[in-house]
């Protein structure tokens, strides 16, 4: 009876430790075996790659504001982005200037360039619209503002938000030097005129700004204002020395945006 | 010893019990014979002519927010915009560029059975739903 009772025990336990057991084993056995039909991950055939995005702007090419509509249109329509100041749209007021949205936009010389300014710019200078958006800092202060990590920079320079991460908080846009970044106020659909169907719009309470056309490189084109500039703006990598970018900063003396602040912007512009 | 356990107001006991069991178990029984049918999903003529979702059927069905959740990391925030399938076949990872695409009928499919599970994606605040349409 005892000797019995013993043995069951015995059997027992040893079944509870291998029913036990199994799914552990499973799971380990499934982890270590790699199969090839896994689905996977991977970027485009045609994606461009750099170790760090730039930009140069030569605004000798540039004469008067007109000039620079046709970029800021080409950006601003494949992204979607609102116009506000739509005279012509049917809820519109002067107030909507508060509201706006910008991710490539005209700067008067001593507003781009406040600590290069000094009393006796040249006049063509003084008349010279810049075109100015995100710098896609090196150092970017957004990135450190941003609590949720909505606001990262990728390994190829390109300062990017996350908008399914972003909750509105404006840290970054306070962060900002350049003023790069807008809140959306409101719903900027019903003032976005012909929208792109392949790029999704923002919603209200998230903030934007410049992707330096993320999901154009990634199919291997250049970026929508490069397009549009009729070369007046070049694009490539700054660390290939055979890039566009590095011989246009060898050839031409260049500025930047706030040098003094650290931030190390990845926008050139040849005066 | 008979009738040494009498129950008293047997009649309102009784029927207090009934009420109470019909109340407790309202919910179930009322669920039940309202709970609507499973919600018949279209498929356009493109899907059906694919015959292959990205996934099995099985998989979508029930991993679908997951997949669209790996494709959105993987697309903003590693650049990575490819996804190949077990059966090697790319897709360009895009809700509206790539679901819809085939699923272009939203209200007849995503629509109708999330209405059915009561989920409400907030995505359509900002991906466009209606690609086709010239708002
Ligand atoms: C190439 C065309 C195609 C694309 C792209 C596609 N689907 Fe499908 N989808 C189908 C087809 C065909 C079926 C039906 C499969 C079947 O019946 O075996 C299906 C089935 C489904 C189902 C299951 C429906 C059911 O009957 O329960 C879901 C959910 C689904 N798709 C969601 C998606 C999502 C989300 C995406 C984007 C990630 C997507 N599909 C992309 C063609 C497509
Ligand atoms: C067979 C039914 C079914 C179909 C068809 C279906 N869904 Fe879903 N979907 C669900 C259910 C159920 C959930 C909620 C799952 C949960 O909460 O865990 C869900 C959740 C989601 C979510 C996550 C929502 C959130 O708030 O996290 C997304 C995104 C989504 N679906 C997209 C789609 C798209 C796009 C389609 C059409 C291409 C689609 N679904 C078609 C059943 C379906
Ligand atoms: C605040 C606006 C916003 C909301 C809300 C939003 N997205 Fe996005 N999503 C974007 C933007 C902007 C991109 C970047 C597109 C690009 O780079 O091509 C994107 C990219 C994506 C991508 C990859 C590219 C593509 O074209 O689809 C997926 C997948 C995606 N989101 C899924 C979702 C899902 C699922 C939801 C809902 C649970 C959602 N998103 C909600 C703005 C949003």
């Amino acid at each position: 009876m005892e000797k019995s009772r013993r043995r069951f025990l015995k059997v027992a336990g040893i079944t509870a430790l291998g029913v036990g057991a199994k799914p552990t084993w499973d799971v380990l056995a499934s982890d270590s075996s790699h199969d090839a039909s896994q689905p996977k991950v991977k970027k485009g055939d045609k994606a461009l790659s750099a170790e760090q995005w730039a930009m140069v702007i030569d605004t000798r090419k540039f004469t008067s504001e007109e000039d620079l509509h046709p970029i800021i249109e080409a950006c601003h329509k494949t992204h979607n982005v609102p116009d506000f100041l739509d005279e012509e749209h049917e809820d519109y007021k002067p107030a909507n200037k508060r509201h706006e949205i910008k991710w490539i936009w005209p700067e008067e010389y001593k507003h781009a360039f406040p600590s290069l300014e000094n009393h006796h710019v040249n006049d063509r200078v003084k008349a010279l619209p810049f075109l100015v958006m995100c710098n896609h800092c090196e150092n970017p202060a957004c990135v450190k503002a941003c609590p949720t990590k909505a606001t990262f920079k990728r390994d190829d320079g390109i300062v990017l938000m996350d908008f399914h991460r972003c909750i509105g908080c404006r840290f970054c846009m306070a962060a900002c030097p350049y003023g790069s970044r807008s809140f959306n106020f409101r719903d900027p659909r019903p003032y976005i005129k012909d929208r792109n169907p392949e790029f999704p719009t923002r919603m209200k309470g998230v903030v934007e700004k410049c992707n330096f056309c993320a999901e154009r490189l990634a199919v291997g084109k250049m970026p929508a204002c490069v397009e549009a500039s009729n070369g007046a703006i070049a694009f490539g990598d700054l660390n290939d020395h055979e890039s566009e970018v590095s011989k246009w900063l060898s050839e031409n003396f260049t500025i930047r945006r706030k040098p003094g602040l650290g931030t190390g912007p990845a926008l050139y512009y040849i005066v | 010893m008979p009738d040494q356990k009498q129950m008293y107001d047997k009649g309102k006991v009784v029927a207090g019990l009934v009420i109470f069991v019909v109340l407790i178990t309202f919910p179930f029984w009322y669920n039940h014979l309202k709970a609507a049918p499973a919600p018949q999903l279209e498929l356009t003529k493109k899907a059906q002519a694919a015959k292959n979702c990205v996934r099995s059927k099985d998989y979508m069905k029930a991993e679908h927010m997951q997949l669209l959740d790996v494709w959105r990391e993987s697309v903003v925030r590693n650049g990575e915009r490819v996804y190949v399938n077990e059966e090697g076949k790319e897709f360009n990872m895009s809700l509206t560029n790539t679901c819809l695409d085939c699923h272009s009928n939203k209200a007849e499919f995503c629509d109708r059975c999330h209405n059915y599970a009561s989920v409400n994606p907030y995505c359509w605040d900002c991906h466009i739903d209606n690609p086709k349409e010239k708002k």
